[in-house]
C-alpha cells in the first residue's frame, strides 16, 4: 500500500499564463519509476507541495490518458500559491496525491452536458469540459453557462471561443456588472438558465463555484424536471492531508477531500451554502 | 502583502527600538549558532545593540521594539517606515503597548512626580501606543519576549519571499500538545491560556504557573478573519468559580497586554463592576 | 464472566506482572503523580503508582485525595487518554532535502517500542480502538500511528468507581472494558483479577504465578462493575441523536454555549477520538532542509475552516456545533459509530465547564426557547 505522506518530486515543464495571477503549471514527476505508476481520474487533484512553505489541493486539469504531463491551474491567492507564482520552468516541485473523487464523465457518457460554472473558481470543470471535447463523438449537446461578477474577471477567454466552435455546443456568457466591451450576457449566472433548453432526462448538470449559486441555481433547474441525482457540483474546503484524515474539510458529514470534491447534488443538498457548516 | 523579491544582495535589516527593555532584540541575540546563519543570509546594516555599524536605509526588513510614548519617536517610527520594505513589529510592547501602556488608565503627570527627582526634565506622552496605531505594520511578532524559534521562522519565510506565518492559536493547544496537566482544573490558578495566542510553546504552564497573556489575546491568524477571545467566559470564570473580586480580574487583564483591545475591553468591564462594588 | 477464563492475585504481587512485561521487553507505563493530575510515565516499581489516591471530577474541576487506603487503581482517570501513544501530539512525517536540481525526500517513522500501557480505562480502550478504524482501517493506513500502535500492549482495569463526569455505560464502552485489550484487570480490595483479551495477553497470563478467580470474587466484581454503571447519568435517545442534532442546526442553545465557550481547544485535545491534525513544513534559515511535522490540531482553532480570504466558521458558535455534531452524529455517517467514548474528559478539563450532556440535552429539548437558558453552576 502507498503512503499518502510520501511527495513526489516534480519539475515544471512549462509555464502558462492565464491571466495576471493565474497560470497552469505543466509538470512532470522527477523519478521515472513513479511517473510511470501514476495515473488519476478526471476531477481529481493533487496536494502541491512547495518547499519549506507548505501545501495546497489543486486539481488536475489535463487529461487522464495522457498521465506523463500534470496540468494545474493556479490562482496565487494564498501563502502557498502566491509562492508558487513565483517558481519557472525548471523549479521543482513536490505533488502527492491523486486524491478525491471527480467529475462523473464515465457515467455521463451519451448524455447532455450542462455545464455551469461561477467566477474564477472554473479551473476544476475546465478540465472536465477539454475530456470531454477531446471525446465529442461520445457526449451528446453541451451547454456551457459561465457568470463573473465583472467583464475583467473572464478567464480562459480563449478556450470559450474554442469551445463555442465546438459541434452541438452552446456557449453562453454573463457578467453581472457590464463592461464597454462585454458583448455578452449581463446579469446573474441562473438568468442564463432562461436561455437554454435541455432534456431533463437527458441531461447531466456540473456545476462549479460559489456555494450560494449553487444553492440559488440548483433549485431552478430542479423546477424544470431535472432529478437531483443528475447534478453534481464541486465543493471547496480548506485541505491538508488529502485523505480525509485531518478533519479540516467537513462539510456536514462528508469530507470534501475524499468523498468530494465533486458530489451529487441530493447528498450535500442540505449542507450546501448554509453559513457555519 | 509585503514580501522580499528573491534578488542578488543579501537583503538588509535594520532593528530600532523605542520604548521598551530590549528584551526582545536580545531573543534575536540568542539565536546563538543561527545568529551566524543569520548573518549570512542578511546584512545587518542597522542594529545598534549588537554592533556599532548604522548603516542609513533603505532597508529591507525593519524590525520594531517597543511601543511610541514620546513626540520624538512618534516622528521617529514615521521615518523607519519610509525606509523599510517589510515592517515587522517584534514583542508586546511593539505589538500592544507594552507593560507602559498601563499609564493609558492613570494620570502620567503624578507619575512623573513619583518616579523622578526633576519631573521637568521629562517630556513624554500620556499614552503608550502600539506601532500599528501610528504607521502600517506587515507583521506582528508577540510576545514579552518573543519566542526567538517563532523570530527564526518567520525570517526565514520571508528570506524565501513567503508570507511568513503566525498563527495566533491559544496557548492551550500548545500546552495540551506537551501533555500539561491544566493549571485552571487542576489548581484552579486564573490562567490566562484559553485567550491568549500561542507561540511561546507554553512555557509557563509548563512550570506550573498560570499563562499572564504576555502574547496578547488570541483573535486569529489573519487580521480581520479572525473573532476576538471570549474573554468574558474565562473572566466570569475567574470571579464566579476561582473566587477572584473584581479589581483581580481586572489586574489579571491589564498586564503586559493590558492595552490590546479584547484584554482592555474586559478589564474595563471589570473595573466598572469593581467601583460598583466599592460603592455598595 | 466464568471462572475458567479468570486469574486472581494479591494485589501485593503486582510488581511480578511488571517485572514479567519488562522480561518481554515491554517499557511499561501507568498512571503516575504529576502536577496535580495524574500523568502517563514509566513504571518501574509497583510504588510508582498513585497508591490510595483518588480523583474528584467536576466540570471544570479536577483535584486528588489520599485516602490512605492500599488501592492501587483508584484514580479513574487523568487529562491524557490513550491518545498520544498512537497518534502523536507531534509526529515527524518527512524530511526533504534539496538537491542539486531536484528534492530528496526521506519518510520518518517513529522508533519502535514496546508499551504496555497499565491502567487503561474501558472507555480509553474504547477510544483507541475508534482511533485505530479512523488510521489503520481507512483506504489508507497511516503508516506513523501504525507503527506507534504494533507496539502497544493495553492492560486495562475495569471500573468499579464512577465520577460525576462519566458516561460511558450510556456510550456502552464501560465500566468493563468488552474487547480492544490484552490483559484486563478488576481491582477488589486487596486482590486483582485477571483476563485475557489476546493471543498476546494470553502468552502473559500462562506465565504469570495466578489462582484461579472463584465464583465469589467474580459474583462480586460483576456487582462493583454494574454498580458502577447503575451510578451513572443516562445520557438519553442515543439512537435518536444524530438525527436530532442535524435538525438542530438552527437551535438557539448554539448562541447561548458559544457565549460561554472559549474555543480554546482544551475538549479535542483531552478527547481519546478527535483526530484532527494540521502539517507544517519547517525549513531550515538556510533553506536547505525541511522537516514536515504532524501536528495535534482542533476544530476550534481560527485556521481550522479558513480557504483564502475566507473563515467557512468564523464564530465560536459554528465551531462547537461543527464539533459537537461531528462527535455525536457525522461520526456515525463517517465512521460507523459515535465519536463519543463517555469518559467525560471534555467536561472535566473545559476551563469553564460546559458539560455535553447538559448541551445535548438543551438541544434535543424541541422548544428551542425553553432550553435557551441554562442554570448557574452550584
Amino acid at each position: 500500500m502507498i503512503n499518502p505522506h510520501l511527495i513526489h518530486a516534480a519539475t515544471i515543464v512549462e509555464k502558462m499564463r492565464e491571466t495576471a495571477d493565474i497560470h497552469t503549471y505543466r509538470i512532470r514527476i522527477n523519478d521515472e519509476a513513479e511517473r510511470r505508476q501514476y495515473r488519476f481520474a478526471a476531477g481529481q487533484f493533487n496536494m502541491v507541495s512547495l518547499f519549506g512553505v507548505g501545501e495546497v489541493a489543486i486539481s488536475i486539469v489535463s487529461d487522464p490518458d495522457e498521465p506523463e504531463y500534470l496540468d494545474h491551474t493556479i490562482r496565487a491567492v494564498g501563502r502557498v500559491t502566491n509562492a508558487v507564482a513565483r517558481l519557472q520552468a525548471g523549479d521543482v516541485l513536490g505533488i502527492r496525491g491523486p486524491f478525491g473523487r471527480g467529475w462523473p464523465l464515465d457515467e455521463a457518457r451519451g448524455h447532455d452536458l450542462v455545464i455551469v460554472t461561477g467566477g474564477l473558481g472554473c479551473a476544476p470543470v475546465v478540465g472536465a469540459i477539454e475530456y470531454i471535447f477531446r471525446r465529442r463523438n461520445q457526449y451528446g449537446a453541451v451547454k456551457i453557462l459561465h457568470g463573473v461578477k465583472t467583464p475583467e474577471d473572464l478567464v480562459f477567454h480563449e478556450r470559450f471561443e474554442r469551445w463555442e466552435r465546438q459541434p452541438d455546443t452552446e456557449v453562453l456568457l454573463t457578467s453581472d456588472r457590464p463592461g464597454k466591451l462585454w458583448r455578452y450576457h449581463v446579469g446573474v449566472v441562473t438568468e442564463l438558465f432562461e436561455m437554454v433548453s435541455f432534456d431533463p432526462v437527458q441531461t447531466v448538470v456540473l456545476m462549479c463555484g460559489p456555494e450560494i449559486m449553487m444553492r440559488v441555481g440548483v433549485p431552478i433547474l430542479l423546477r424544470r424536471g431535472l432529478p437531483a441525482t443528475s447534478v453534481y457540483v464541486s465543493l471547496e474546503r480548506h485541505m491538508e492531508c488529502g485523505i480525509g484524515l485531518c478533519g479540516h474539510c467537513q462539510m456536514g458529514p462528508y469530507f470534501v477531500c475524499k468523498d468530494g470534491p465533486v458530489m451529487r447534488y441530493d447528498r450535500i443538498e442540505s449542507w450546501l451554502g448554509r453559513p457555519g457548516v | 502583502m509585503a514580501l522580499l523579491m528573491k534578488g542578488e544582495q543579501k537583503p538588509k535589516l535594520g532593528v530600532f527600538k523605542f520604548a521598551s527593555c530590549d528584551g526582545c532584540q536580545l531573543s534575536i541575540l540568542n539565536l546563538e549558532d543561527e545568529l551566524l546563519l543569520l548573518g549570512e543570509a542578511l546584512d545587518i546594516a542597522y542594529f545598534p545593540e549588537a554592533s556599532s555599524r548604522m548603516d542609513p536605509g533603505p532597508y529591507d526588513i525593519a524590525l520594531v521594539e517597543g511601543s511610541i510614548t514620546t513626540e520624538e519617536d512618534r516622528e521617529r517610527i514615521k521615518a523607519v517606515r519610509e525606509q523599510a520594505k517589510v515592517l515587522m513589529t517584534i514583542g508586546a510592547c511593539a505589538t500592544a503597548g507594552g507593560i507602559q501602556a498601563l499609564r493609558n488608565w492613570a494620570d502620567i503627570e503624578s507619575y512623573k512626580q513619583v518616579v523622578y527627582p526633576r519631573p521637568d526634565f521629562v517630556r513624554t506622552l500620556a499614552t503608550s501606543t502600539p506601532i500599528a496605531d501610528h504607521v502600517k505594520v506587515d507583521y506582528e511578532l508577540r510576545g514579552c519576549p518573543i519566542d526567538k524559534d517563532q523570530l527564526r521562522r518567520v525570517i526565514t519565510d520571508l528570506l524565501a519571499g513567503v508570507q511568513p506565518r503566525i498563527p495566533t492559536d491559544s496557548v492551550c493547544l500548545e500546552c495540551k500538545r506537551r501533555g500539561n496537566v491544566c493549571v485552571v482544573v487542576a489548581k484552579g490558578m486564573p490562567c490566562l491560556g484559553p485567550v491568549t495566542s500561542g507561540g511561546c510553546g507554553a512555557i509557563c504552564p509548563s512550570m506550573g504557573r498560570d499563562c499572564y497573556g504576555c502574547f496578547g489575546p488570541a483573535e486569529g491568524v489573519v487580521k480581520g478573519a479572525g473573532h476576538p477571545p471570549n474573554t468574558s467566559s474565562l473572566a466570569k470564570q475567574f470571579h464566579d468559580r476561582l473566587g477572584l473580586i473584581p479589581i483581580e480580574v481586572v489586574r489579571r487583564f491589564r498586564g503586559i497586554n493590558g492595552a490590546a483591545a479584547s484584554f482592555r475591553r474586559e478589564s474595563e468591564a471589570w473595573a466598572v463592576e469593581h467601583t460598583n462594588s466599592e460603592g455598595s | 464472566m466464568s471462572s475458567s477464563d479468570h486469574g486472581a492475585f494479591p494485589s501485593a504481587d503486582l510488581q511480578r506482572l511488571l517485572d514479567l512485561l519488562g522480561a518481554k521487553g515491554h517499557r511499561v507505563v501507568g498512571p503516575t503523580l504529576r502536577d496535580g493530575a495524574v500523568v502517563w510515565d514509566t513504571i518501574a516499581r509497583v510504588s510508582d503508582l498513585p497508591i490510595g489516591w483518588r480523583d474528584h471530577q467536576a466540570p471544570a474541576r479536577y483535584r486528588l485525595e489520599q485516602t490512605g487506603t492500599g488501592e492501587v487503581f483508584g484514580i479513574v482517570h487523568g487529562p491524557q487518554s490513550l491518545k498520544p501513544f498512537a497518534f502523536a501530539p507531534r509526529e515527524p512525517l518527512l524530511q526533504i532535502e534539496r538537491t542539486n536540481g531536484g528534492l530528496s525526500i526521506y519518510p520518518r517513522l517513529p522508533k519502535p517500542e514496546k508499551i504496555a500501557l497499565l491502567g487503561a480505562r474501558p472507555c480509553d480502550v474504547a477510544g483507541l480502538a475508534i482511533q485505530d478504524q479512523i488510521f489503520l482501517r481507512g483506504p489508507y493506513r497511516d503508516s506513523p500511528y501504525a507503527s506507534r500502535r504494533e507496539g502497544l500492549f493495553v492492560i486495562a482495569v475495569n471500573c468499579t468507581r464512577a465520577l460525576p463526569t462519566c458516561f460511558c455505560s450510556s456510550m456502552k464502552t464501560g465500566p468493563r472494558a468488552q474487547s480492544g485489550f490484552d490483559l484486563a484487570l478488576t481491582e477488589l480490595d486487596d486482590v486483582l483479577l485477571i483476563e485475557a483479551g489476546s493471543e498476546a495477553g494470553k502468552a502473559v497470563l500462562t506465565e504469570l504465578p495466578v489462582s484461579p478467580a472463584s465464583e465469589t470474587l467474580l459474583a462480586e466484581a460483576s456487582k462493583r462493575i454494574g454498580a458502577c454503571a447503575e451510578s451513572q447519568g443516562r445520557l438519553q435517545e442515543q439512537a435518536a441523536l444524530p438525527q436530532a442534532l442535524y435538525d438542530a442546526y438552527d437551535h438557539p442553545r448554539w448562541d447561548d454555549v458559544a457565549a460561554r465557550c472559549l474555543a480554546c481547544t482544551n475538549c479535542t485535545m483531552v478527547c481519546p477520538t478527535c483526530f484532527c491534525h494540521t502539517i507544517e513544513d519547517a525549513p531550515t534559515l538556510d533553506g536547505q532542509h525541511t522537516e514536515r511535522t504532524r501536528l495535534w490540531d482542533s476544530c476550534f482553532t481560527h485556521e481550522h475552516g479558513y480557504i483564502h480570504g475566507k473563515n467557512i466558521r468564523p464564530m465560536i458558535k459554528d465551531r462547537y456545533r461543527m464539533w459537537l455534531t461531528h462527535k455525536f452524529a457525522a461520526w456515525h455517517d463517517q465512521f460507523g459509530m459515535s465519536g463519543c467514548v463517555g469518559c467525560g474528559r471534555c467536561i472535566t478539563w473545559c476551563p469553564v465547564g460546559i458539560d455535553v450532556r447538559e448541551e445535548l440535552s438543551a438541544l434535543l429539548a424541541s422548544d428551542g426557547r425553553s432550553a435557551a437558558r441554562r442554570s448557574d453552576n452550584p
